[in-house]
């Protein structure tokens, strides 16, 4: 490989999608998936006339973002007007921040193979997205019959994040990203998705000689729509580089468009589109001055960073790296703390419940929401609002990761409160119930929205710990598997494991399970 | 009639608001083939605001003094489902989805909207000839332009064709118009009048603004559209006082500084008397008036044509066949859908602004032109802040000459953009000014400006109206 020789670099630029309740410039909703065309108004649509006025959300949430960047909030940014002509900009400019951005001079920490890797971030800014298209016809609108638009996300607000060029290779690129999305999701700034487009990656890729410290020159990567894609994106990009420079030639710095089907990278903007953006102060709006008071308030609002917790989680609670992961990145460290705020028991045990138990649960209610014909029905009558939205595609995944991965912010969302986790253990604890026991009433709790009292008194469900009723069990088990018992005399104790399990059965799970197995001793002394 | 004047009259039933809007329909029929001062007359919808006023007349509920005022607008400002052109063809048809900030302060006090006025295309212009519809004339004299951009509203006041209108002002488009046609207009402080659906042609510089018969009336439109916009966050919060209630108390001591810089060479010698006079009107109404010199105003004009056009080149980059307005079918391919749109769409004046303004924003050039005009346009708001630091208003002639030929100047842009040589600079340093009526030249208004500290529309207008007291010259009417 002509890595041996080169040294990769890479810069990416990440838009991401705010989550605010309106758009950037205007009141219209900031939502996904209304009918083309509904969400406007004369300000998202460029009417003559209209005025931006700044979203006052967006910029507490991109000023959450770059302080949790490490970066410095400027007192006084300027919006800057970013000049192109495409049909899918109603203005024919973006109102953007160019000279004069938000936010500069942050990092953030990644993990390659083990090993911390400081990335500098060159700035953090606003400004507007632009509609979408559809063009019928041909891909593109070169040479589309038609091509209909769609204003809908017009002045969504996004946020960019300008990395310096610290990445090496595209693993480090891929790493960054998703290191990136997942701390945007725990802010609460926005989902993340990129497969959606909420959250977009632009890269920048040169490759120079292995102790040059001049750059070479790059290109531009585009239409990258996974961590996945990023990474097979920038090696093809970086592959193509090297074999440029191996036969002697030179990487024209342009613009490349990633093809996920070939796996390659294509010039993409002719002649025509060559910009020159002519940025100048956007004389509609006045600098941005975000008072101290208010960044300090927003400051002290975000609390604990992930890697912070994780790390925590590692070395007290004795978590493992992927579950302290979990509990961050799908916002359950609150219902964590909070139940061993209200009844301490070994962490661990909270978060079997949170990470292993309630996946599971969720896989089994999307499996019943499935089975109905109506899956929007299902949705409506399941009485919590944390099932996924495609019930039937999501039925056959046992895997909690992509169930929760899909699922999005359902977890977080679940109707189950520290209060309860703390009950369940307690009860456990207490040998009210088995663990097997306990499953069945807290998700019936859930379920019904019910208290766990009520549950448990309705089925009968506490644990039985009596051992003269215990032992009644175990001989009439003795007695209905023969076989088993001679096995058992003849020394093979492994089979202690399938009379438990018979016992278990004939209590419906509620004998105490070393109360059982000492009885079946007994038995089958 | 001025609005004040028939004010008193709707209040007092002498006369109903649909009397009044019919009678100036009538008027326009008679005149508005000489004068040209509409693009747009809403007949129907004037006589339905008008039958709104009535009722809120009689019943005595939520009336103000502009209640059932017949009003002309500049046809830059949104009128929802009234067409608004910018006198362009690009904008021919166009409708507009909402009501600019203006337009709905003045419906909802009450006021007629009796149509949409001429004015150069997109506001670019000095003498309302660059309107793609068509040209307007001076009602004093036919043969004279009536200024411009706001000139359709000027012609408009001074033929009687409307009680008052509004003007927009980016460079002198309100006063220079008032001035020609002997009527009164102010360009308020930049930021104390929303321009939310003022069309922008330049968003740093452009500030709606009262064209009216005399200073009263200036001062009750100010009235109503004065104050701060959620939907414009350039409008300031400032407190805004009854500006007709300051009109009185006169001038004595107050401190009046006349631009020497704006009294020599290039200013016709009958307007320098007609403004010289005035001053000494003022001194022997009791003001210290002393001269002042703002060195920088030489380069205003020059630090002007590349503001302005580098923001209009943004501004009008919307037109572009996609969304509204007019689009060439015939094209083929995007690109050229871009290029004939806007080549057959915008006027010559128009695009000769874009051109400028897109070079002077270009990559390599940013710095020498647009960087160093900021740079210039701070310098000129420090001369005039020197200048307050010694007086409380300045005066100037509004403009250098009064009403030229129709065609005098179209072949020769620089000579045109030298006629807003006086009322350019209060536009970069975001001052508030009007210009009254102060004499005649060749049966011409003669303009004078009274220039203000910023958010002090309060001292001009109470020096304009003390002026105004005790000359006649704003009596005098056009004989179309």
């Amino acid at each position: 490989m002509a890595n041996m020789k080169h040294e990769t670099v890479i810069g990416l630029e990440v838009h991401a999608q705010l989550l605010t309740e309106s758009k950037m410039f205007c009141s219209c909703p900031n939502k996904f998936g209304a009918p083309p065309n509904t969400n406007i108004c004369p300000v998202c649509t460029g009417q003559p006339g209209s005025l931006p006025v700044t979203n006052k959300k967006a910029v507490e949430l991109a000023i959450k973002t770059a302080l949790a960047l490490n970066c410095r909030i400027e007192p006084s940014s300027v919006f800057a007007r970013k000049h192109y002509f495409y049909p899918d900009l109603p203005k024919d400019y973006q109102i953007s921040q160019y000279e004069q951005p938000l936010a500069t001079g942050g990092w953030l920490e990644i993990e390659i193979d083990g090993q911390v890797k400081k990335i500098g971030i060159t700035r953090v800014h606003l400004e507007e997205d632009a509609g979408k298209l559809v063009h019928v016809g041909a891909a593109r609108i070169m040479g589309a019959e038609e091509s209909l638009v769609d204003f809908n996300r017009t002045g969504t607000p996004l946020m960019e994040i300008v990395s310096e060029p610290d990445l090496r290779s595209p693993r480090e690129a891929a790493a960054y990203t998703e290191t990136l999305a997942n701390l945007l999701r725990y802010l609460g700034v926005c989902d993340a998705k990129m497969e959606e487009g909420s959250l977009r990656c632009d890269a920048n890729l040169s490759l120079r000689p292995a102790g040059e410290t001049k750059f070479g020159t790059k290109t531009e990567v585009k239409n990258m729509n996974s961590f996945r894609a990023i990474e097979k994106a920038l090696a093809a990009e970086e592959k193509r580089h090297a074999e440029v420079l191996a036969e002697g030639g030179q990487v024209v710095q342009e613009t490349r468009f990633f093809d996920d089907v070939t796996e390659t990278t294509s010039g993409m903007r002719g002649k025509e589109f060559a910009h020159d953006y002519r940025y100048f102060p956007e004389p509609d709006l006045v600098p941005l001055e975000p008072p101290a008071k208010w960044t300090e308030e927003i400051k002290n609002g975000i609390g604990e960073l992930p890697r912070t917790v994780i790390a925590r989680y590692m070395k007290e609670y004795e978590l493992s790296r992927e579950w302290a992961d979990f509990l961050v990145y799908h916002e359950l460290t609150g219902c964590l703390e909070g139940a061993l705020k209200i009844y301490k028991t070994k962490p661990f045990n909270y978060a079997r419940w949170l990470i292993v138990e309630l996946p599971s649960f969720i896989a089994e209610l999307n499996k019943e929401a499935a089975e109905k014909s109506n899956i929007n029905k299902a949705k409506s009558e399941l009485p919590h609002p944390w099932v996924i939205e495609d019930a039937a595609e999501k039925a056959a995944e046992d895997n909690y990761k992509k169930n929760i991965e899909v699922s999005g912010k359902s977890l977080p969302k679940l109707n189950l409160t520290p209060a309860k986790l703390a009950e369940i253990e307690k009860l456990i604890d207490g040998g009210t119930l088995s663990y097997k026991i306990a499953k069945t009433v807290l998700f019936a709790a859930i379920k019904t929205g019910k208290e766990l009292a009520a549950i448990i008194a309705q089925q009968g469900l506490t644990q039985i710990s009596d051992e003269g009723e215990l032992l009644k069990v175990a001989r009439e088990v003795v007695k209905n598997n023969p076989r088993q018992a001679e096995q058992y005399k003849g020394g093979k104790e492994a089979v202690m494991m399938f009379f438990v399990g018979q016992m278990m059965k004939a209590t419906k799970g509620r004998a105490n399970p070393e109360l059982a197995a000492k009885m079946l001793k007994q038995a089958l002394s | 009639m001025t609005a004040h004047e028939l004010a008193a009259r709707l209040a007092g039933r002498k006369l109903s608001s649909a009397e009044l809007t019919r009678s100036f329909f009538e008027r326009i029929k008679k005149l508005e083939e000489r004068v040209k001062a509409f693009v747009t007359l809403d007949e129907t919808g004037a006589l339905a605001q008008a039958a709104e006023a009535d009722r809120r007349l009689k019943s005595k509920e939520h009336v103000t003094p502009l209640t059932g005022i017949p009003i002309a607008v500049k046809d830059n400002m949104c009128t929802k489902g009234l067409r608004t052109t910018c006198s362009s063809k690009i904008l021919t048809d166009y409708h507009p989805p909402y009501d600019a900030t203006v337009v709905a302060r003045l419906k909802a006090a009450g006021a007629v909207i009796i149509g949409k006025t001429n004015l150069d295309e997109f506001a670019m212009g000095s003498s309302t000839e660059n309107s793609a519809f068509q040209i307007t004339h001076n009602p004093w004299n036919l043969a004279a332009v009536p200024g411009g951009s706001s000139g359709g509203s000027a012609a408009a006041v001074a033929a009687g064709e409307a009680v008052i209108a509004l003007g927009s002002d980016t460079g002198g488009s309100i006063r220079q118009p008032a001035a020609f046609c002997g009527v009164v207009g102010l360009k308020p402080t930049y930021g104390r009048v929303s321009r939310y659906g003022l069309v922008a042609f330049a968003s740093s510089l452009d500030q709606i603004g009262p064209i009216t018969r005399d200073v009263t009336d200036c001062a009750l439109l100010l009235n109503l559209l004065a104050g701060h916009d959620p939907l414009d966050t350039t409008s300031v919060e400032a407190p805004v006082p009854d500006y007709r209630r300051v009109l009185a108390g006169g001038i004595k001591k107050l401190k009046v500084g006349l631009i020497s810089d704006l009294m020599g060479n290039g200013i016709d010698r009958e307007v320098k008397a007609a403004v010289k006079k005035a001053a000494d009107l003022f001194a022997r109404l009791g003001a210290e008036v002393i001269e002042v010199s703002l060195p920088t105003l030489e380069y205003a004009v020059a630090t002007y044509y590349l503001i302005a056009p580098a923001e209009a080149s943004s501004n009008l980059a919307r037109y572009d066949g996609v969304k509204f307005g007019y689009r060439n079918k015939e094209a083929k391919d995007l690109i050229s859908m871009y290029y004939s749109t806007r080549r057959e769409g915008f006027g010559a004046e128009v695009k000769r602004r874009i051109m400028l303004g897109t070079y002077a924003l270009s990559a390599g050039y940013y710095d020498a032109y647009y960087l160093k005009a900021l740079k210039v346009r701070t310098l000129i708001k420090r001369d005039f802040d020197r200048a307050f630091d010694r007086c409380d208003a300045l005066l100037s002639p509004a403009a250098p000459t009064v009403a030229f030929k129709t065609g005098e100047k179209t072949d020769d842009p620089l000579s045109m953009y030298l006629s807003d040589i006086a009322t350019i600079p209060v536009n970069l340093a975001g001052l508030p000014a009007l210009s009254l009526p102060c004499g005649f030249s060749r049966g011409l208004p003669i303009g004078l400006q009274i220039i203000g500290r910023a958010f002090d529309e309060e001292t001009i207008l109470r020096a304009a109206f003390t002026y105004e007291q005790n000359t006649e010259w704003h009596k005098a009417q056009a004989n179309v």
